[in-house]
């Protein structure tokens, strides 16, 4: 039944999945958030409502400690299959526990076993392979022989001059030898329309774009790409028969809404290792279902928060195999399965409903996790009892992170999700370019040195002389020259994510994720900076103090001599701050000039990740008397221990930053120390409340909360055994503390904890 | 322009008066406690100017954090002391309607005084011991001045916030607490909430650093438990409901 005019009659006349659905324009067009809109309840009331985790939830929570106490027993992976390549169909059905299973549906046929993933590049499967003594089958290394996978594709491209960007450090972490991840299907299509709707509605896309009047190569590659996308469709109705569901049509109960969405959304996870792979908006979509079955009497609160919590479970035992080199920038092993909560409608109403809480609890009914990667999307109107709710979530937990919705509704609409940590897209219609980040710091010094790279030696990027030595550093000379190396570095930048995600589309295309969003999709391509706070300290320290370079032998500025004190990013100082503002500003500024693939729109984030570490390793010393090596403040951080006026001067700086400078978002970790917020519970919710409320209103982006002693972080450095779920936020997102390297434990550690005076 | 000698600023102080408020620690004690956590602020002529503008210009950064309870305490050293700045910013506070508390110990008092418990919005009262004989071997000041600064508040009904810091040998008995209840109960009328706070060791590194000798050299942190048995004594002996902590 391909025509999509006669399911579209059947569905309105005989539609018993959608009883008690107010129609809109979602019934003749796939249109989600027009469904949400018409249907949803706002919740206003508090927590008391829910329930605590059923006896099978316990029992298959415990099963998963064990599973994850051997997975980190065994260093941090537990089993690797190498015989097939993850496709959607590759496996069969796997379980937690077959027969108390209620939300089923695994990436591999068991709990955390990694599969590969060679498209993206099959030399870095071979890697992987090899650090956990596994080979690849003869077959598909046979077949990779002959076939050219993204990583291949993007090296033929690359100029000498990217490769070494790229080698020496200044930009890193790029997505040419694994999958580029970030894309957001809206999973919940599934669970609306049915497999079916949706396989006739693409079809007749593609009908439409293959007939289209000129055969441009942006209309032959989408032709390709949708007919892709509709064998992946097919291919997850098999997936779900296998597990004995027919989804074909519309999920009729809060259950099979779940399932659905769920089918859908593994069909990514299971043959795509993006480097993360966010679920979107769903709660409040699932609310729907939860209050018709709840109104109905066919199932109770228990019974609904039990599906939830099976749900949850089976997305934190998802996992990808990564090399070693790979955990170095990801620390923690982290998905990024992303769930944005709450937020604003377009009406006006909050998206807050008895699901969104749902959600919050299974931190309390499964015990406080990394994944699902729980962000609250905060407005001023949502109501005060859930603010409360997720204040105390996050003093107990440290799991969950905030961003501002009264900032990204605006310019996302009210139903866009969030990419990895603080992406913010539209849902359904905008898919993301991811591209890393490149090293602000590094490229200072770059300037200073007139184009020689200060580790090794090499020379890169425009030449001319070094700074002199002889006399302090010159302000406006170093600018002058930063400007100069900043617009030939974004240059080089821009012109690799091209080539990345050209190849990308080419040879890893995500047929599966992208079935779920428009065929014709708006891009944006995402750019980053890391050493944000490294640069604009170094920037005041020549400015307001004296920085006398020092030349190694070979006449490389290789150190620095500073003179007199100077103002710190992070204490709400504007002669700090505007340089750090003013940095954000010339780096989009310089990547907007440049042609996207795919007329992409261009974005910007000051995000790192944990790869903090990694390029502060890579970056030699710097002119705020950071060492060589030392690890880099992560995201938009002040640089650690240097924001000394407390937690709201440090919080100010960041919001300095305009979030339309960057609207790939701007990461502030914060860290504070229980009794700084209060004497008792209460006061501390009430306080966390007040500090999250104060920093959104001046239009900041993005917190990450951790409500913990340093000594508890140093016992667990000491003793892993004793904190088998200690859950922090580093940056963006949130992982177990035991799944960082040492060298993420020990930068964690040193970050500023506000604390009580 | 009166200017102030400022120790230092903190802009997030959330256990220091109601809501979330800045803090300036300002210079200058007449005091000497034993287990004094700031021996850096007891100089008059250390720290750095401020100027009652950057007073102002910090406190309205932090605006939009304050809520309904929130706003600016003074502490130190002694507020007290640096009388004439404290009341010319709590006035000019008061018309960009911030409010102000003053963090005092109660051991110094000067024709400004009234003035600022007048017009402040709360005292938080360090009140080092009910005794008068133990209150002088703790801060080596004379009780008299406390007294004045209760009467002065009851006067003008600016309400207490009591502290008590709590020492191993020292005051960590019931007695103490019991007596704390009854100096309390006849001699402050305006009682926003009353509290004991741990003795702890974290300002011995200062002492080092400053080449002072420290007096309670060997005497171990207070033990949060028993802490927390005496601040139940004294909020039942009080009858001070937990929840009007909070803020």
């Amino acid at each position: 039944m391909n025509n999509v005019d006669e399911i579209k009659r059947i569905e309105v006349d005989e539609m018993r999945q959608w009883n008690g659905f107010k129609e809109g324009k979602w019934i003749d067009e796939i249109n989600v958030d027009d469904f949400i809109n018409l249907n949803y309840k706002p919740y206003d009331g508090d927590e008391r409502f829910l329930a605590g985790p059923t006896a099978r939830t316990v029992e298959c929570n415990e099963r998963v400690k064990e599973l994850l106490a051997a997975e980190r027993k065994a260093g941090g992976t537990l089993k690797v299959d190498a015989s097939r390549i993850m496709r959607i169909t590759a496996f069969e059905p796997g379980y937690i526990l077959k027969d108390k299973d209620i939300i089923v549906g695994l990436q591999t046929d068991e709990p955390l076993k990694r599969g590969i993933c060679p498209f993206g590049g099959i030399r870095m499967v071979k890697e992987e392979l090899k650090e956990y003594d596994e080979t690849l089958p003869e077959n598909l290394d046979f077949m990779f022989r002959y076939m050219t996978t993204h990583n291949d594709g993007v090296f033929k491209a690359y100029s000498s001059e990217m490769k070494q960007a790229r080698h020496l450090g200044f930009i890193t972490g790029l997505p040419d030898a694994y999958g580029r991840g970030r894309i957001i299907g809206d999973y919940r299509r599934a669970a609306l329309y049915g497999i079916d709707r949706l396989i006739a509605e693409k079809e007749k896309d593609h009908e439409e774009i293959a007939s289209r009047e000129i055969m441009s190569e942006e209309n032959i590659r989408l032709a390709e790409e949708v007919w892709n996308q509709i064998a992946a469709l097919k291919d997850i109705k098999k997936m779900a028969e296998s597990y004995g569901f027919d989804i074909s049509q519309p999920a009729s109960d809060v259950k099979e809404a779940i399932q659905w969405l769920y089918f859908a959304y593994l069909a990514g996870l299971k043959e795509e290792n993006g480097a993360a792979m966010s679920l979107g908006r769903t709660a409040t979509f699932i609310d729907i279902y939860a209050e018709r079955d709840l109104a109905d009497g066919r199932y109770t609160e228990e019974q609904i928060q039990e599906f939830v919590d099976d749900f949850i479970l089976k997305l934190r035992v998802a996992r990808h195999l990564r090399t070693g080199e790979y955990n170095e920038l990801f620390g923690g092993d982290p998905m990024w399965i992303t769930e944005g909560l709450g937020g604003v409608g377009a009406d006006g109403r909050h998206r807050v409903t008895k699901n969104t809480y749902r959600v919050l609890n299974t931190l309390y009914n499964l015990g406080p996790a990394p994944e699902p990667n729980l962000t609250v999307l905060w407005s001023e109107k949502l109501p005060e009892p859930f603010k409360k709710f997720c204040a105390q979530v996050s003093i107990d937990t440290d799991s969950i992170q905030y961003e501002n919705d009264d900032k990204m509704r605006p310019a996302y609409g009210d139903d866009y999700s969030i990419a990895c940590c603080v992406s913010a897209i539209q849902m359904g219609q905008q898919m993301q370019f991811f591209g890393a980040r490149c090293n602000l710091a590094k490229c200072l010094l770059l300037a200073i040195n007139g184009g020689v790279d200060e580790r090794t030696g090499e020379h890169l990027g425009p030449q001319m002389e070094p700074m002199p030595t002889d006399r302090a550093l010159d302000f406006e000379e170093v600018w002058r020259r930063y400007c100069i190396y900043l617009e030939w570095l974004m240059g080089v930048y821009a012109r690799i994510m091209n080539i990345i995600h050209f190849m990308h589309d080419k040879y890893d295309y995500e047929r599966s994720q992208m079935a779920f969003l428009d065929s014709e999709v708006k891009r944006l391509m995402a750019f980053g900076v890391a050493g944000f706070s490294v640069a604009a300290d170094s920037l005041s320290a020549i400015k307001y103090a004296k920085v006398y370079p020092i030349a190694d032998e070979n006449g490389v500025i290789v150190d620095y001599r500073t003179e007199g004190d100077f103002p710190k990013y992070g204490n709400d100082d504007d002669r700090a701050d505007d340089l750090a503002v003013a940095l954000s500003k010339k780096s989009i500024e310089e990547l907007r000039k440049h042609p996207t693939y795919r007329n992409a729109v261009t974005t910007l984030s000051v995000l790192t990740i944990t790869s903090n570490v990694m390029y502060g390793k890579r970056t030699g010393n710097t002119p705020d008397g950071r060492r060589a090596g030392e690890p880099f403040a992560p995201g938009a951080n002040p640089m650690h221990n240097r924001d000394q006026k407390g937690a709201i001067a440090s919080l100010n700086s960041v919001a300095k930053i305009d979030w339309n400078n960057c609207r790939d978002g701007i990461s502030n970790t914060f860290s504070i120390v229980p009794d700084a917020l209060g004497k008792d519970r209460e006061a501390r919710k009430n306080v966390l409340m007040g500090l999250l409320s104060g920093y959104f209103k001046q239009g900041a982006h993005h917190l990450n909360v951790n409500v913990l002693n340093r000594e508890t972080l140093i016992d667990a450095y000491h003793n892993p055994d004793k904190y088998p779920s200690l859950t922090i936020r580093v940056s963006g997102y949130a992982v177990r503390f035991n799944a960082l390297s040492r060298a993420h434990q020990k930068e964690v550690i040193e970050r500023t904890f506000h604390t009580a005076v | 322009m009166t200017t102030g000698k400022l120790h230092s600023i903190e802009t997030f102080g959330a256990v220091d008066g109601p809501g979330i408020r800045t803090i300036f620690f300002l210079q200058g004690c007449p005091a000497r406690c034993l287990y004094c956590h700031n021996p850096d602020t007891w100089s008059c002529e250390a720290g750095r100017e401020i100027a009652l503008e950057e007073v102002l210009q910090t406190a309205k950064r932090s605006l939009p954090y304050y809520g309904k309870n929130g706003g600016v305490t003074f502490s130190g050293g002694e507020p007290l002391m640096q009388e004439e700045f404290v009341l010319e910013a709590i006035r000019m506070l008061k018309r960009h309607g911030i409010g102000t508390v003053i963090d005092t110990s109660g051991t110094w008092v000067d024709e400004y005084t009234e003035d600022i418990i007048a017009e402040c919005e709360l005292l938080l009262l360090d009140v080092k011991h009910s005794d008068r004989r133990k209150f002088e071997e703790i801060c080596g000041c004379s009780q008299k001045n406390l007294h004045l600064v209760m009467s002065l508040a009851n006067k003008y009904r600016t309400p207490i916030w009591v502290r008590q810091v709590i020492v191993p040998g020292i005051n960590d008995t019931e007695d103490n607490v019991d007596a704390l209840t009854s100096f309390i109960k006849s001699h402050i009328e305006n009682l926003y909430h009353a509290e004991l706070l741990g003795y702890h060791t974290m300002a011995l590194d200062k002492y080092k650093k400053m080449g002072l000798a420290y007096r309670l050299d060997g005497v171990p942190p207070m033990e949060t438990g028993r802490l927390r048995l005496l601040n139940d004594r004294l909020q039942n002996a009080l009858a001070l409901a937990v929840a009007r902590t909070a803020s």
